[in-house]
């Protein structure tokens, strides 16, 4: 009996145990290094500056289909704000983020159509994103003239040129040591620079789920009200179970 | 007349009024009888321990998904132009949208979850065995089913997994020799996985498959309430009834006694779910994968596909089985079908149990250290599978020259498949000359 | 428990102890249930609120800004609010004096049917502005949209003062979106509510500073 008991305890942690061990994100981007993002939803300064380097740097050819104006309202800010500095169009403030770069044209110009940044953060993980803005370099052998180790571990080719470069500078790759270095300093210094790639990245994660602060703040609530529905219900339980025996 | 009094006539009035509103609901469908029969007087033994929630637990699930999932349709749009963002539409726009989709997605792997404890507490108290082979048959189809609920609703969100999954599933159909690639053909629709196939999908995730579903659900509860529940010490309760009142010594009516219990294990369910859901919904790739945040892109495959977790035992075996290499001279083609047909085999296999354990006891607190030993190396080789499913079959390396540079990770999983077949097929022969103990008259603790 | 029992007989003290076990068990199962079905009342909000306006229908149901200083006099302009034709139009001098002369012939000449009209509204011009009329475009019979017959008698004959004419039952209605008697429509046109955010911002929609 003892024996079953022990037996069946460490096959059932043990069926759950691979879900924990092993994150599946990490796969899909193996072979890069990833620089941790500082990720934090609930920070709006940061958030509310990265919505400012992405209406500004981003939007003009990524689109955010699925994000509406208006939920910056959660970030806060207000919606004459949003209206005044963050809408450049005569859009609605219930209008999502599109932009009028026409799809065809695009995979002309870039090869490639820049994809959608709604949830760009869910589908590459915030690491991803933080290193790629910050991974760029110059390569006279890219159509670009840019490359990104980060976007293509093996060929470190990169469609997108660096949109940012006059803030991050002018980067280079040593082929030796196989790591960045900064050759032409941009108008940033490294950290402010990272401080930008950092908000941006933020802000990308709160547009991937906007619910996602509420989410967590309701799993409290619900988990406190099965905690005492449990008590109760448990003692029901053992009111009833009292004449077995 | 006293104040006692008066309310006491009140209380008897109300009284009245429910037992002649039973009375005439009684003659025209059996109420009373079925509670009766399936509640109040379904004796069940009193011996249920742990592994006895999972049952109820993957009703609950059932109920959960369906509801969840009337909700989700109503925002759902199953056009390969619309169903992404729709998606994306029900976590952002729809008021609550996030939750009642997280719910639904969670609540599928979930489901697999308690189904396969379900069907393991059935392995281990041998619940399959005479004379409940039926319900563990019924429970199969279930299972089946489920696989079928989850292989279409998994397109529907149309991400790239969505998409690649199908392809590779719908692929696997075009190995069976001769009819295959019409058989493959046909499911899509098309000659590649596009919209038509997701409305299909949909048809069939939404209105067939739940109907069958039910149906199944509704004969596997009926044959177990005709025979009787199994128990931790697999002993018949009906073998020893009191002599008065012709009620088994150790059963105790399901309601109130299960009922109350069962309320119990679904609060715990309820909080592991909720942990889930508000916290981790992605269970760090596993439950929703990154790359399903892509839309589905029928040019480009993702650099690591691997099936949800619930299928990478079986998607393991595929991968493991080495594809037939032709027989030129004959003219027969070289053929992926032993993998397909090993992959189909270690799913089916699970219906011949009560006919494969020759063992005279049905538990396992019963049996002898042979059968534990087959048991345990049965499971670790499900999860070992299980979780070289998730992986690419390069995750371990390759074996030197010496081994023909084989990966790794794929030798593994071909030993570790032969053990799982080996433990049904050798059951006959390990179940009866495993040295078992003397099962008691009356159930224990 | 059965300390509290010393004096007790053996057989009262087992039905003291019965109905404390029923007690108990009535009153975990009086708690647990109201928490319970407080919990399912709490997990059905959700599944309710999914079916009431989403962001999406709430943007495309926004306020609309119009520029009106494009409309000439005795012209209008179409927008299209929650879906619904809104019609703006520029009255002129004579339309606005010939508005009062009919109301003998007229269902509901002051807007007495309050739903019909913003409190704003009821007045002789049915508008904020005196020239400036904002109505939706609905015929308040069956839902059709009515043509606009703006000018004085032309097709409608020598007695038209200008106004609206609905194709499908012939209701009529006067250039403030009144009902003429005999009209199978009951009631006047919506005015929708509205306010002029500039000298020549128009926002339909919305009547007050908060939602806007």
């Amino acid at each position: 009996m003892k024996i079953n008991h022990i037996i069946k305890k460490a096959l059932f942690v043990l069926a759950l145990l691979p879900s924990f061990l092993l994150p599946l994100n990490a796969l899909a981007n193996a072979g890069a290094h990833l620089d941790k993002a500082p990720i934090d939803v609930s920070n709006h300064a940061s958030l509310q500056r990265g919505a400012r380097t992405f209406v500004n740097n981003c939007l003009n050819c990524h689109s955010a289909n699925y994000m509406r104006y208006n939920r910056l309202l959660q970030i806060g800010l207000t919606e004459k704000q949003i209206k005044d500095n963050l809408m450049f169009a005569g859009e609605k403030i219930g209008d999502q983020m599109k932009v009028s770069l026409n799809p065809v044209d695009a995979k002309k110009w870039f090869g490639v159509a820049p994809p959608d940044l709604s949830v760009e953060v869910r589908a590459r993980g915030a690491d991803w994103v933080y290193s790629y803005l910050r991974g760029f370099y110059r390569d006279d052998t890219s159509v670009t003239g840019w490359s990104n180790c980060v976007f293509d571990p093996v060929t470190c080719k990169v469609s997108m040129p660096h949109v940012l470069y006059e803030l991050q500078g002018e980067q280079v790759m040593n082929h030796e040591t196989h790591q960045l270095e900064l050759t032409k300093p941009g108008k940033l210094s490294v950290a402010e620079y990272d401080t930008l790639a950092g908000d941006l990245t933020n802000f990308l994660a709160f547009m991937a789920e906007p619910a996602k602060q509420q989410r967590n703040h309701l799993g409290w609530f619900v988990l406190l009200f099965l905690g005492i529905l449990l008590v109760l219900t448990y003692k029901l339980k053992k009111a009833y179970w009292k004449d077995i025996h | 007349m006293t104040k006692e009094t008066v309310l006491e006539k009140n209380k008897s009035g109300l009284t009245n009024v429910l037992s002649c509103g039973l009375a005439w609901v009684d003659e025209r469908f059996p109420l009373t009888s079925n509670i009766k029969a399936h509640l109040t007087e379904y004796y069940a033994p009193k011996n249920f321990n742990f592994w006895y929630f999972f049952g109820s637990l993957s009703l609950l699930v059932l109920v959960l998904q369906i509801v969840t999932g009337i909700f989700l349709t109503m925002h759902y749009k199953p056009d390969a132009n619309l169903a992404f963002a729709s998606v994306e539409y029900i976590m952002r726009d729809v008021p609550w949208g996030w939750l009642i989709r997280y719910m639904h997605s969670t609540g599928a792997s979930m489901f697999f979850i308690v189904v396969y404890l379900h069907m393991f507490r059935g392995i281990i108290y041998g619940s399959y065995r005479n004379p409940r082979e039926l319900i563990w048959l019924f429970g199969v189809a279930i299972f089946l089913c489920l696989m079928g609920e989850a292989f279409f609703g998994y397109l529907l969100p149309w991400g790239q997994m969505s998409y690649w999954g199908a392809q590779v599933i719908v692929n696997l159909f075009s190995a069976i020799p001769f009819i295959g690639p019409d058989v493959s053909e046909w499911l899509r629709g098309d000659y590649l996985v596009s919209d038509a196939t997701l409305n299909r999908f949909f048809a069939f995730h939404v209105i067939a498959l739940p109907f069958v579903l039910a149906g199944l659900v509704a004969a596997h509860i009926i044959a177990l309430h005709e025979v009787g529940s199994n128990n931790p010490d697999g002993i018949e309760i009906k073998k020893l009834k009191d002599k008065k009142t012709g009620i088994p010594l150790d059963g105790i009516p399901f309601h109130p006694y299960y009922t109350v219990k069962d309320i119990v294990g679904t609060v715990v369910f309820l909080m592991v779910f909720s942990t889930i859901i508000f916290f981790a919904p992605e269970m760090g790739g596993y439950f929703l994968e990154a790359n399903n945040f892509v839309p589905a892109n029928p040019l480009v495959t993702p650099a690591h596909i691997a099936p949800v977790w619930y299928f990478t035992p079986y998607y393991s075996i595929l991968r493991a089985v080495p594809p037939f290499p032709g027989v030129s001279m004959l003219g027969i083609p070289p053929s992926l079908f032993p993998g397909v047909a090993a992959m189909g085999l270690s799913v089916m296999v699970f219906a011949l149990l009560p006919w494969l354990d020759k063992s005279p006891v049905k538990s396992i607190r019963y049996r002898g250290s042979l059968y534990k030993k087959w048991l345990a190396a049965f499971v670790v080789s499900f999860i070992v599978l299980g979780y070289l499913g998730t992986e690419p079959s390069n995750v371990w390396g390759q074996f030197g020259a010496w081994l023909g540079n084989a990966d790794r990770a794929t030798v593994v999983a071909r030993i570790f498949m032969i053990i799982y077949f080996a433990f049904f097929i050798l059951m006959p022969w390990y179940t009866k000359k495993d040295k078992t103990l003397a099962v008691p008259e009356r159930v224990t603790g | 428990m059965s300390d509290n029992h010393h004096d007790g007989h053996q057989a009262s003290s087992q039905l003291d102890q019965a109905s404390q076990v029923d007690l108990d068990k009535r009153q975990f199962l009086i708690a647990s249930s109201s928490v319970g079905v407080l919990g399912c009342a709490a997990a059905a909000v959700p599944f309710v609120l999914s079916m009431t306006p989403s962001e999406r229908a709430k943007a495309a149901g926004a306020p609309v800004e119009v520029d009106i200083s494009k409309i000439a006099p005795g012209a209008m302009l179409t927008v299209e609010w929650r879906g619904k034709p809104v019609w703006i139009i520029n009255r002129t001098a004579e339309m606005t004096a010939e508005l009062p002369k009919h109301n003998d012939q007229l269902t509901d000449p002051n807007g007495d049917v309050v739903s019909q009209q913003p409190e704003y509204c009821k007045n002789k011009d049915r508008s904020l502005k005196p020239n400036l009329a904002v109505m939706v475009g609905i015929c308040t019979h069956l839902g059709c949209s009515p043509s606009a017959k703006l000018q004085s008698k032309g097709d409608m004959g020598e007695n038209w003062t200008g106004g609206f004419f609905c194709p499908c039952h012939g209701s009529k209605f006067d250039l403030a979106g009144r009902v003429f008697k005999g009209s199978p429509a009951p009631v006047n046109l919506v005015v929708p509510p509205h306010k002029y955010l500039t000298e020549n911002t128009l926002l339909i929609g919305v009547d007050t500073e908060d939602k806007a």
